[in-house]
Formats: C-alpha cells, sequence, structure tokens
C-alpha cells in the first residue's frame, strides 16, 4: 500500500513538472534571460551604438550611480510616488468597494462606469490629462476658478510644486477602480451570517467595520497594497507622457531609460535598471514577511 | 528588470520590421531602395511621393518606412538597426544635431555627390552635417526659431516689433497689463518652449548667442557656457516666468506654445516656421494679426539669431544598394524637390536661391524675408560634444529649467552645468 502511495505520487510529482516546465521555459526566456542580461550589463560599459563589444567595470557604474543627485532625486520622487498615491488609492477604492457591495438600484451599471478609467491605455489617459491641466485652456483651471477654489490659474504640470502632485492625482484617478475592484470581490465573499449577527447584538456599524469587516478583507487589501506599490515604484509612463525627461518627476524608470536610450548608455542604465528591481524584490520581501501574507493560505 | 525586457522587444520589433523589408526585396528587377520617411502630418506624404517620383524616373523600386513620430524614438530606433550593422533602411532621415551620433554609421556623401550639387546648400547646414571631413548627409529643410507677434495688439499700444529681448520684455508688460486691464484675463506677453527637452536647449541656446554668450561647447570642444553674457541671458529668460510668461510655460513644447499663440492669450510666441501656416489656417483666431520676424538681439551688441533645426536624408554604410540610395538621396534634396516641399508644406529650403524663387514666394511670401535669418542661424553644440551631445542637451536645460523654474539661481546652476560638462567631457576631450 505504502509503495503503490509513493508510486502515485512519484507519477504526479512527473506529471506536474511536465505541466510546470513550458512555462517555467517561457518565463525564463521572456523574463529571466532579459533579467541576468541586464545584471550582467550593469557590471559593463557596453553602449548601444555598439553593443557587441563591451569590457567589465566591476562596481563602477553602481558607484557614480551612488554619486549622482539626479539618482537620488529620482528615487526619492519614486518613492514619495508610490506611498502616497497607493495610500490614496487604498482609502479610495476601500469606500468606493463598500459603497457597491451595499445593495444600491442600478449598481451594475456604476460597477462597469468605475472601471472606464483603469480600461483607458495609461498613455492615451496622461495625454488627456495634460489638456485638462493645461493652465491657459485646460478645463481644471476653468472649472475651479468658476467654483472659486483658486484664484488665478495654476500651472499643474509647470509648476515644480505642483508638477508631482499631478502626476499622482492622474495615477489615483486611473487605479483606484482597480483596487476598489480587488476590495470588492473580497468584500463579496464574507458570509453574512456574520453581519446578521453583529445586527442582533446591536453593534454600531463603525465598530463592524473595524472589527468585522477590515480583518475579514485583511489579506486581500494587503495583496492589492503589494501589486499596487511593485507598480508603482515601476512607474513610467505617466511621468514620462506628462512631462518629459523632466528632474521634477522622474522616477527611476525614467532616469534609466534615459541613460540607456538617450544616452546609449547601456552599461549606467542597467546599473539603474538593476538598483530599481533590486528595491523592488527588497521590499516585496520586506512586505510579506512584515504583513505574514500567506498567498497560499487564501 | 523592465528595462531589459523593454530593450528586447524593441530589439525583436527591429528584426521584424527588418525582416518585413527584406521580404519586400524579392523580385524587382532594378534595386528596390528602402526609406524611412519621417510620420508628422505631411512630411510622410511629401516623402512618398518623392520618392515615387524618383523609382519611376530611374525604374528602380522603392519601399517606404514609417517611422515613430518622436524624434528621439527615431533616433533609437535607428540606432538599434545601425549598431547591429543591418542594411535594412537604405535611406534615412536624420535630425540636424543627429551627425555626430550616426557618422560612422553613414556612407561620405563627399565622395558620391558632385561638389557643384552641395554647394547649393547654406554652408552652415552642409558643414554641420561634415563630421571628420566626411559630409555624411544631404539637407533636405531647414529650421530656425522665429519670433512671432501680434500686429493689431503692437499697433494698438503704439509699440514697434522689438529689436532687443530687453524692449521685448518692455513690451509685453505694457500689452499684457493694457490687454488685462481691458478684460482680457488670460493673455500672457510671451509664451516659447520651456519644458524639460531638447526644444528648451533650442530656445536657451537662442538667448545665450543673442547676447553673444557662445554655444554652450566651442568648435573645439572647450565648455564655454559659464560666462556673464550667458547668464544675463538666462536671468533675463527667467525674469519672465509668472510676470510676463505663464509658469505653464515651464511645461511647453511647440504645440502648446502655438495654442496660448494661436488661441489669442499671447503677445510674442517663439516657435519654429511651421507655426506660420497653422496661424493664418482660415479658422484660425489670429488669421491676419500675426507678424513673423527674425529672434531679437541680447541688448544693442547682441545679434539676431535662431537655433538652426532642419532634417537631412543619408544613407546607411550598410546598404546593399548603396549607388541608388544615394541617388535617391540626391533627388529628395534637389532644388525641383525642395520647392515642391517649401510650396506645398512651406518646409524652408536649403538651398538659397530658393529664397528669391516667385512661385514660393507667391505662396509664402515671409519665407523670401527670413533668408538672413537662416542664415545667421546658430548650431547647436553637437559636432563638438560627437556621441555626448544628447547628455550635453539634457544637462543643459535641466540647468535652464531650474533657473526658470526659480529653484536655483543662474550663477550657481550654470557653474555646476559648467562642471558636469567638463566631468562628461573629460576636460573638453569628449
Amino acid at each position: 500500500m505504502a509503495v503503490a502511495q509513493s508510486q502515485l505520487t512519484r507519477q504526479r510529482r512527473r506529471a506536474a513538472l511536465a505541466f510546470i516546465l513550458p512555462m517555467m521555459a517561457v518565463l525564463a526566456a521572456v523574463a529571466g534571460w532579459p533579467l541576468l542580461r541586464t545584471i550582467y550589463f550593469s557590471f559593463t560599459d557596453a553602449n548601444l551604438d555598439n553593443i557587441g563589444s563591451y569590457a567589465g567595470v566591476g562596481f563602477a557604474n553602481f558607484a557614480s550611480l551612488a554619486q549622482d543627485p539626479e539618482w537620488w532625486h529620482a528615487v526619492r520622487n519614486t518613492v514619495e510616488f508610490a506611498a502616497v498615491s497607493v495610500t490614496f488609492e487604498t482609502i479610495l477604492g476601500l469606500v468606493i468597494a463598500l459603497t457597491l457591495n451595499a445593495h444600491l438600484p442600478g449598481r451594475g451599471v456604476v460597477r462597469a462606469a468605475v472601471l472606464i478609467p483603469w480600461a483607458i491605455p495609461t498613455v492615451v489617459s496622461a495625454q488627456m490629462w495634460n489638456w485638462m491641466y493645461n493652465d491657459l485652456y485646460g478645463v481644471l483651471n476653468y472649472i475651479f476658478l468658476k467654483v472659486g477654489v483658486i484664484d488665478h490659474p495654476y500651472a499643474w504640470t509647470g509648476s515644480p510644486k505642483l508638477a508631482l502632485v499631478a502626476v499622482i492625482i492622474v495615477d489615483v484617478w486611473k487605479t483606484t477602480p482597480f483596487m476598489a475592484l480587488l476590495i470588492l470581490a473580497a468584500l463579496q465573499l464574507l458570509p453574512a451570517e456574520i453581519y446578521e449577527a453583529a445586527k442582533l447584538d446591536g453593534i454600531p456599524a463603525p465598530k463592524v467595520f473595524w472589527k468585522v469587516t477590515l480583518p475579514l478583507i485583511k489579506p486581500a487589501l494587503m495583496v492589492a497594497v503589494i501589486f499596487r506599490t511593485l507598480d508603482a515604484l515601476r512607474i513610467f509612463d505617466l511621468p514620462y507622457v506628462l512631462t518629459g525627461n523632466s528632474r521634477e518627476t522622474a522616477s527611476m524608470a525614467v532616469y534609466a531609460r534615459q541613460k540607456l536610450i538617450d544616452f546609449q548608455d547601456v552599461g549606467y542604465g542597467s546599473a539603474a535598471s538593476t538598483f530599481l528591481f533590486v528595491v523592488i524584490a527588497v521590499f516585496t520581501v520586506v512586505y510579506i514577511t512584515a504583513g505574514r501574507v500567506r498567498f497560499e493560505s487564501r | 528588470m523592465p528595462f531589459g525586457s523593454r530593450v528586447a522587444v524593441l530589439f525583436s520589433a527591429a528584426l521584424v520590421f527588418a525582416g518585413t523589408v527584406l521580404g519586400a526585396r524579392s523580385a524587382a528587377a532594378q534595386a528596390t531602395v528602402s526609406v524611412a520617411c519621417g510620420s508628422v502630418g505631411a512630411e510622410f506624404d511629401l516623402c512618398k511621393t518623392g520618392a515615387e517620383a524618383w523609382a519611376k524616373k530611374t525604374g528602380n523600386q522603392i519601399k517606404v518606412v514609417s517611422v515613430p513620430k518622436d524624434s528621439n524614438e527615431q533616433l533609437a530606433l535607428f540606432q538599434q538597426l545601425l549598431s547591429q550593422k543591418s542594411g535594412e533602411i537604405d535611406v534615412i532621415r536624420i535630425d540636424v544635431v543627429w551627425p555626430g551620433l550616426l557618422a560612422a554609421h553613414l556612407v561620405d556623401m563627399g565622395k558620391e555627390v558632385p561638389k557643384d550639387v552641395v554647394a547649393q546648400h547654406f554652408p552652415a547646414i552642409i558643414e554641420a552635417n561634415t563630421v571628420n571631413g566626411h559630409l555624411v548627409a544631404l539637407p533636405a529643410f531647414t529650421d530656425a526659431g522665429l519670433l512671432y507677434y501680434r500686429k493689431d495688439l503692437l499697433e494698438k499700444y503704439g509699440k514697434k516689433p522689438p529689436t532687443t529681448w530687453q524692449e521685448l520684455t518692455e513690451t509685453a508688460k505694457v500689452v499684457q497689463d493694457g490687454e488685462r486691464k481691458a478684460g482680457n484675463d488670460k493673455i500672457y506677453g510671451i509664451v516659447f518652449q520651456g519644458r524639460a527637452y531638447e526644444g528648451l536647449t533650442c530656445n536657451a541656446l537662442e538667448w545665450v548667442d543673442s547676447f553673444g554668450g557662445g554655444t554652450i561647447v566651442d568648435g573645439q570642444g572647450k565648455v564655454t557656457i559659464n560666462n556673464p553674457k550667458a547668464i544675463a541671458a538666462i536671468k533675463l529668460a527667467a525674469s519672465w516666468i509668472k510676470n510676463i510668461a505663464p509658469e505653464g510655460v515651464l511645461n511647453y513644447a511647440e504645440e502648446e506654445a502655438r495654442g496660448a499663440f494661436q488661441s489669442g492669450n499671447a503677445v510674442f510666441m517663439r516657435n519654429w516656421p511651421y507655426a506660420w501656416a497653422l496661424s493664418q489656417a482660415p479658422d484660425s483666431p489670429t488669421k491676419g494679426k500675426v507678424g513673423v520676424m527674425a529672434l531679437p538681439k541680447g541688448g544693442a551688441e547682441g545679434k539676431n539669431t535662431g537655433t538652426l533645426g532642419g532634417w537631412q536624408w543619408a544613407v546607411s554604410k550598410y546598404s546593399k544598394n548603396a549607388k541608388a540610395a544615394v541617388d535617391l538621396a540626391m533627388y529628395l534634396t534637389s532644388p525641383e524637390e525642395e520647392k515642391r516641399a517649401a510650396i506645398e508644406v512651406s518646409f524652408n529650403p536649403t538651398i538659397p536661391a530658393l529664397y528669391k524663387d516667385k512661385d514660393i514666394l507667391a505662396k509664402n511670401p515671409f519665407i523670401g524675408d527670413l533668408l538672413p535669418t537662416f542664415q545667421n542661424a546658430v548650431a547647436r553644440p553637437s559636432r563638438a560634444t560627437k556621441s555626448k551631445y544628447n547628455q550635453v542637451s539634457s544637462e543643459f536645460w535641466n540647468a535652464v529649467h531650474e533657473v526658470l523654474s526659480g529653484k536655483s539661481d543662474a550663477e550657481a546652476s550654470i557653474s555646476k552645468l559648467e562642471k558636469n560638462l567638463n566631468r562628461i567631457s573629460r576636460n573638453g576631450k569628449w
């Protein structure tokens, strides 16, 4: 009996391996190989103009990266962007999800409508916002001036103080629906009996939220926050379309692209990309450990 | 990681793209020449009809390839193709600042093209396309920064078109304040290209050069930007922001500036010649109200200048049909083709003789008036800085942008710029 079982187990293992192998091969080809290649190039002086000939330079690229104030500005921009945008997206997403979860008439339509910003390609929505942000003919200044929120037209994307805020606003607008949808999915899985019990016990709604709803959706919320943060850390398209290579809003990815493509410096650009990769990897590990998110228990 | 994969995607896209070009070159009896036409607005059709006319005339075949709109993206594509020694695009259209970056991959036209054909063009543009004694491209059309102004508003306030930037600053203030009192509260004195990109390099080089402050890096490769005249020029421009220029100009490219000017929200605008035709379009609010002139001098001892722009045709060294390709490049830059471009889409010829051509002047009279502007245009330091030009330009526009946005003062920013440029160039060796 024991022998038969282990034979079955072995068979299963073999089958599993056969199923997994093609996927592993594809992943290795499209993600693993470029990643290793980027890390490899980051220790060379490769140039895009003649990528065949290069020499190893050890950690020189990383050393000059560490000394470049422009790079640290990009790191600060990226971290600020990620922290602020994800915070707002989580809070707003939660509010929207709770609203949509209530049994309101026509909520199917509302649910679909909420998703529209998420469905528009980022480059398109960034360009659209660029026009809305325009200081002279943009609709935002027009409305805010009419309503009286501001007393003179703001240069949303031009002013160094506002540029990063403008980028964050577009990201919040675009990604809140995604957050709302993930949280809504979690909310809909919650058993109705718990709420009935709470109702019978006469627990006030805020307390139900803090003591029942939030703990129950926490694992899903954590996963959503991780996804969003990883996405936000490698942000590229929004700042690039809204403000180009401007230092005020350049993220780590914008910085790396400029070095790699515009300046042809594959070695240095790869070092920046590698650093970005390490930041994201470390963040993920720390977050999963600290938040004790158990993917498998879900 | 995202970058590794992005580069990989670009490379494979380039390969696929090269494959289609290769596939097309099969049954033709004569040579099939592939030509990369620009894809912004009218220029694709212009290039396509020109290349087709050449094919008909010579019995060759052409394959028209369209390229990305953004010139930085085009450069990246060409660099990837050329660095792999791919001969799949024979004739490419290059920006006036690219010869230094691409020279190693381009055919020396000086050996192929008769001297008198080359001599038809502006000497300054031929010089801009000459790298280490090799003529790497033939000019197709040229550009230089121009000053657009509202004729009607200057007349209303009894002002003449300004001859110096200082005068412009005063005039702009007077007209702006007057118009605002009269109820047009959205009007500003001047708009230009202040976004942190290549366009700001062009604008700022004009300010600096008009003051006699040099060209950032001189012909010998020495970094010259840290001088009192350059600093005075940049300081004057910085004084415009929030005063006579909207703060939003810090994120304006060509089209945003044109949008503000053409909708009647600016008295002056710095822009390229293309804005003329559009400002005179039937649906333009400023139709008939616009004057165009050379950019002002930087003070009484300064000079009129404009940053040299424009595009040229070059032939890849790896082309298998180099002879036919050079012939096509010559055809596309011939007086007949340049004349057609000047009439149809108001591109400025690179051949001085065409500035007196009756047909061109009848259709686009301003082209004749601007001959001196194109003759005095200042070139960006792309030849001296060779493959580092993009870095130099980026350092420069960032330094200027910081001064314009008030993040640092001109002296500090320019001396930091000088230090960075010396580091990038290993003290002027490039």
